[in-house]
């Protein structure tokens, strides 16, 4: 009996109040790639307003492993209780099984308690209060500084920004046990960051898509639209080998226009390798191309990737190109060729996310894990939009907002089926997003074109 | 550019090419850079290569003195063999050069140890 209680810990998270409709997600890719499975009962509860949630897990360990890599939880706590009111919070914590707690309000372990409201602001004496009325029996010494055990009383008064009621919605009572990474947000900012470009990801965002790629130690990770290489540091700092190609031969060679607006040229050393050594992780560093990413036949064999993360270009700040001609019969003689810019033409974002879905159809290994983002306009945005491969099974799909109508969806799917080295493009888009404008025309457009009267060739002139 | 990357590239992008591999390479300046050394990651490697093109391009840039001709079973747990392929896939860098198709002869620069594998608009 006892190890049945034991095995099925109940565990408080606390999300920090941003990306929430990443949470869940998150959650569940990191509890997949410790290889465990979260009770859907678990996240099927989780109101989104509120940064709490309680979950099960195996072990004390494997709550820690998961937590303690998420970039959404802020903290995980051993839940001893929870209510909605202190009245079945403080009952259910008389009746805790002695043998449970009794280790940690022991003589010999010195302790702290906590309180804090979510969206209200508590006073001391009230702090005071509730703390004396727990029914907790503590033997140990109070000690603020690094105490033996840190207990937490949590109450929940709605969302921020709501009014507050007088007494909580929720109240919980736990033990902290780890914190998750919201630290290293700050020591990945991007502000410190030697070598930036104009859509260098932010380093939160960055480690979340390394999250859900599942990237762990010693796997292989590609980006086929590096830029600056922000999604490979983030990889790179969980112990996944980075490599990457941009078409952006300038940028590349730290030739290109810099993006500090107090900085005239790029120093010649700003480079995805430079960003790494800054952090101490040049040793997963394998190698940067100049390449075009339609090109697929670059590489010589599949199942080669464990993971592909990747921000495609939107055409917004970045364009979106690719080497080809614009009339078919083009020739170069063999004095155009030195020194030849080769000509770039338009990718059409729907090509690119087809090409993309292809290329991991092809290039990732059985199970390895594909994230991308998927710009949409909110009022035309439907699931059917997202594109689909025969041997890709979408994992999750969650929205990030940039403005009222316009945001960008986190796409991670799943390599399920073994390819047979053979072609597999049979990527393909029930609904073409962008088909009647380009995400450009949309985004600049306060109000939808309307199809048939195009002013496409105003649009032409500024995208080139 | 590292030999592990080398092993991994073709040049069938170009249009009419079969194979495009391996990919010759002319080094004009060849680096070692160290890195620590993870069996892990390199025997997860292992079976990805080809193992006679890196042979062959170890020897192209000579560094092929103590690298196997092939892959001892049980590499796994063949450190001193694990050693030398992480050597030879992730400290051996070109750092100029070009990387040679071997059907066509169309050179891909290779400088400050990026290689550029763009094409022209009249190659794809």
């Amino acid at each position: 009996m006892s190890a049945s209680i034991k095995t099925c810990q109940k565990y408080l998270l606390q999300f920090a109040n941003e990306h929430v409709d990443f949470r869940t997600a998150e959650l569940t890719a990191l509890a997949n790639l410790y290889g465990t499975t979260l009770k859907e009962d678990n996240l099927l509860h989780h109101n989104i307003k509120s940064p709490f949630l309680e979950v099960e897990f195996a072990s004390e360990h494997l709550a820690k492993k998961i937590a303690g890599r998420s970039v959404l939880i802020k903290s995980l706590y051993e839940l001893w209780s929870s209510g909605s009111s202190y009245e079945e919070l403080n009952r259910k914590l008389k009746h805790l099984p002695a043998y449970l707690i009794a280790p940690y309000l022991k003589q010999d372990q010195t302790f702290r308690i906590q309180v804090d409201g979510y969206n209200k602001k508590l006073v001391q004496t009230d702090k005071v209060r509730k703390i004396e009325d727990l029914p907790l029996d503590f033997k140990g010494k109070v000690q603020l500084k690094e105490p033996d055990n840190s207990f937490h009383l949590l109450e929940y008064y709605g969302s921020v920004g709501e009014q507050p009621p007088d007494n909580p919605y929720a109240v919980y009572f736990g033990r902290w046990l780890a914190d998750g990474q919201r630290d290293r947000i700050g020591q990945y900012h991007l502000q410190k960051r030697h070598f930036i470009g104009n859509t260098s990801m932010d380093a939160g965002l960055s480690m979340l898509m390394s999250n859900m790629g599942q990237v762990q130690r010693s796997r292989l990770v590609f980006d086929p639209f590096v830029g600056t290489g922000s999604l490979l540091v983030a990889c790179a700092h969980h112990g996944g080998y980075v490599a990457g190609a941009d078409i952006d031969y300038l940028l590349l060679h730290a030739k290109g226009k810099p993006s500090r607006h107090n900085q005239k040229k790029r120093a010649s050393d700003e480079s995805v390798r430079a960003n790494l050594q800054q952090y101490g992780l040049s040793q997963y560093y394998i190698d940067i191309l100049v390449a075009d990413s339609s090109k697929q036949s670059l590489w010589r064999t599949s199942q080669l990737f464990d993971a592909i993360i990747t921000d495609p270009p939107y055409g917004i700040r970045e364009g979106a190109k690719k080497i080809g001609a614009e009339n078919e019969d083009c020739y170069l003689t063999e004095e155009d060729k030195d020194g030849h810019v080769p000509q770039r033409i338009n990718y059409q974002l729907s090509d690119i996310f087809k090409d993309l879905l292809n290329f991991a159809a092809k290039y990732l290994r059985q199970n390895g894990r594909l994230v991308y983002w998927f710009p949409v306009y909110i009022p035309d945005y439907r699931e059917e939009n997202i594109p689909t491969h025969p041997y890709l099974k979408l994992v999750s799909n969650c929205e990030q907002r940039l403005t009222a109508k316009v945001a960008r969806r986190l796409v991670t799917m799943e390599k399920i089926m073994n390819d047979t080295g053979g072609e597999i493009n049979e990527a393909s888009i029930a609904i073409d997003h962008y088909e009647d404008a380009s995400f450009r025309q949309k985004y600049f457009q306060p109000n939808r074109p309307t199809p048939n009267t195009s002013n496409s060739s105003l649009i032409r002139k500024t995208e080139k | 550019m590292k030999l592990l990357t080398h092993n991994m590239l073709t040049s069938k992008i170009i249009k009419g090419v079969q194979q495009g591999y391996p990919l010759g390479i002319t080094a004009t300046k060849v680096d070692v850079k160290e890195v620590d050394f993870n069996p892990d990651f390199v025997s997860r490697m292992i079976p990805k290569l080809d193992w006679p093109a890196l042979c062959k391009a170890a020897e192209d840039v000579g560094h092929s003195a103590e690298l196997p001709k092939e892959v001892v079973p049980e590499y796994e747990t063949n450190e001193e063999f694990l050693k030398k392929a992480h050597h030879v896939l992730l400290q051996v860098e070109v750092i100029e050069g070009n990387l040679v198709c071997p059907e066509s002869g169309r050179k891909f620069p290779v400088n400050n140890g990026i290689p550029n594998m763009l094409l022209n608009e009249d190659e794809v």
